[in-house]
């Protein structure tokens, strides 16, 4: 931050010759400067107040430094610091401060002042950046005159393969306003380089994503869940299978982002839905330092590594919330971080009762990486709005639709074995005679979204499960 | 505006990744200590029991040590105990 100019002692005004208050009390101030030791600084025209001589302020250096929100404003300052500041014109405020009386005879007793130029919209953002600038730790890279900052940021690998937006210090200080967290402080250490990552640096990849600033408390909850233990992105990053982080929101953060849970809500056109998945993976690969072809080995990888965020669509939902099942408060923002692979649609168009919808889901959810692997892979089963109203005219909960999803998904091992089915692939030979399910206890999320035209629903597949993989975690959104 | 438009804030961690130098080729494998890294993939154990056998043969000796999963770095703790015990070490990645 540039360096804070200090304020002389005694009384010192702030006032803009556009203010119709400061107009009224130039008299006021004149009368003051024949009796105390005061300092006007103007904030439009050097001439104004008449007859008391003013510092300029228009560049508003001393306006934003002491945070001036109003004027007139007037403040005491003893021995260099402040002791005592009013905003607006009143009598009573100002012959205390001032320790004068009879000030501003035939003026009203009370008149509020207009915004200080130091905090316009139009303005404030360049004064944080000329003023405050400076508070940004991060390294500056100057452009050459002619370069071009889209293509400067694809040439030093800080791209996905989309155009990112270059994060300029306006955009990344406008970033920062969407959060009550510090720039400097750690936000996670994050893999696979175990690197910390500071409030500025997601800040920084949340501009290159297309957040906005209300989006930063979804990016930074969202960053906290995938670099613990249990979530391992590690590992997520580093495999060969096409899994990579999956966030599903909750709570009323989802309305006020403007986030889509309705048609299309695995697809392109929301801007919260695109760009909060898209900066953790740009926080992963640019201060994790996690690039397909190095760490990230993926086979195949998927569309969702670029971004997959989506809301769940509670306010159409037959059930209570994903976020509740494992723990969250009903109502509360949350985000849950599941590894997941692309989406995949079941289509069952005839069932109209449960128990053959259920089954139509089983055979599908029995695909899962393959159908001759049990017990490896949670799944997420998205639940469409026209076959969720199957379960809920018929009155199963969440808890008896995955009660009986697990009672299909028994299998017994003779069909999972090496070798059944003329298939290679499967369990070792000794588990013949088991009965094995598909998912473990809590292995089948199921989440509520999607638009409300298609007997559809879509199975998210999962990655390596339990301790060893990656669970899937919680986090609450604070701002 | 367009001076700070022309400045942009480093996306990255700026870390300076320190380089070390390899440690000298081993001479010969008599009376060294070969640690062997499971990672925990399936099958990681008859690759490295194989490899037991050809580098007893040569006169090194085995210790064996395993990732408690494939899927996270080895804890801190392990890779010192490699560090400390072992001239060499040989660490599974396949299944």
């Amino acid at each position: 931050m540039s360096e804070r100019p200090a304020l002389p002692n005694g009384l010192v005004a702030f006032v803009k010759r556009d203010c119709p208050t400061c107009v009224l009390v130039g008299p006021v101030l004149a009368q003051l400067a024949k009796h105390a030791e005061l300092t006007v600084y103007t904030q439009d025209d050097p001439s104004f107040p008449e007859g008391v001589p003013a510092i300029d302020d228009r560049d508003l250096n001393v306006s934003w430094h002491h945070k001036i929100d109003a004027v007139p404003t007037l403040v005491r300052v003893e021995e260099g610091h402040e002791t005592e500041r009013v905003l607006g014109w009143h009598r009573g405020d100002w012959e205390r401060v001032s320790g004068a009386s009879g000030l501003g005879e035939g003026l009203p007793a009370f008149r509020p002042g207009c915004g200080s130029r130091s905090v316009e919209p139009t303005l404030a953002l360049d004064l944080a950046a000329r003023f405050g600038g400076a508070a940004l730790q991060s390294r500056r890279v100057e452009l050459g005159e002619d370069e071009d900052a889209i293509e400067a940021l694809f040439a030093r690998g800080w791209s996905d393969g989309l155009p990112v937006v270059p994060p300029t210090e306006r955009r990344v200080l406008a970033m920062l306003n969407g959060t009550t967290r510090p720039p400097d402080e750690v936000v996670a250490v994050v893999p696979p380089d175990l690197a910390p990552c500071s409030v500025e640096k997601v800040a920084i990849n949340a501009v290159m994503a297309g957040c906005k600033p209300e989006h930063m408390p979804v990016v930074l909850a969202a960053l906290e869940a995938a670099c613990t233990d249990e979530f391992n992105i590690h590992g997520l990053l580093a495999t060969t299978m096409g899994a990579g982080p999956v966030i599903v929101v909750n709570g009323p953060i989802r309305k006020r982002l403007g986030m889509n849970s309705g048609k299309n809500v695995f697809g392109q056109g929301n801007r919260a839905n695109s760009s909060i998945g898209r900066a953790l993976a740009l926080i992963v690969r640019n201060v994790g330092g996690g690039r397909p072809g190095e760490v990230d080995r993926a086979t195949f990888g998927n569309p969702g590594k670029l971004s997959f965020c989506f809301p769940e669509d509670e306010e159409g939902s037959p059930w209570t919330p994903l976020a509740t099942d494992f723990g969250a408060e009903a109502g509360r923002d949350t985000v849950l971080l599941f590894p997941g692979e692309g989406p995949r649609t079941i289509v069952d168009q005839i069932s109209r009762d449960p128990e053959s919808l259920a089954r139509s889901f089983a055979v599908n959810l029995r695909t899962v990486h393959h159908p001759k692997l049990p017990l490896a892979f949670d799944v997420m089963l998205a639940v469409g709005p026209e076959h969720a109203r199957v379960f809920a005219e018929a009155g199963w909960d969440k808890a008896q639709l995955q009660q009986r999803l697990h009672e299909l998904l028994l299998i017994p091992g003779r069909e999972l074995v090496r070798g059944a089915d003329g298939i290679a692939e499967g369990i070792p030979e000794g588990l013949a005679d088991a009965t094995l399910p598909k998912f473990k206890p809590g292995g089948i999320l199921i989440v509520h979204c999607g638009g409300g035209a298609g007997l559809f629903s879509a199975i998210i597949g999962g990655w390596v499960n339990g301790e060893t993989g990656s669970q899937p975690v919680l986090r609450e959104i604070r701002s | 505006m367009s001076q700070n438009q022309r400045v942009l804030l480093d996306p990255t961690s700026e870390r300076e990744l320190p380089i070390r130098a390899r440690l000298p080729r081993l001479a010969d494998l008599s009376g060294v200590t070969v640690g062997l890294l499971d990672i925990s993939k399936a099958r990681g154990d008859l690759f490295l029991n194989r490899l037991a056998e050809l580098l007893e043969e040569r006169g090194a000796t085995i210790k064996r040590y395993a990732k408690p999963t494939f899927t996270k770095p080895a804890p801190t703790d392990l890779r010192q105990q490699i560090a400390s015990e072992c001239g060499a070490v040989i660490e599974a990645l396949a299944d």
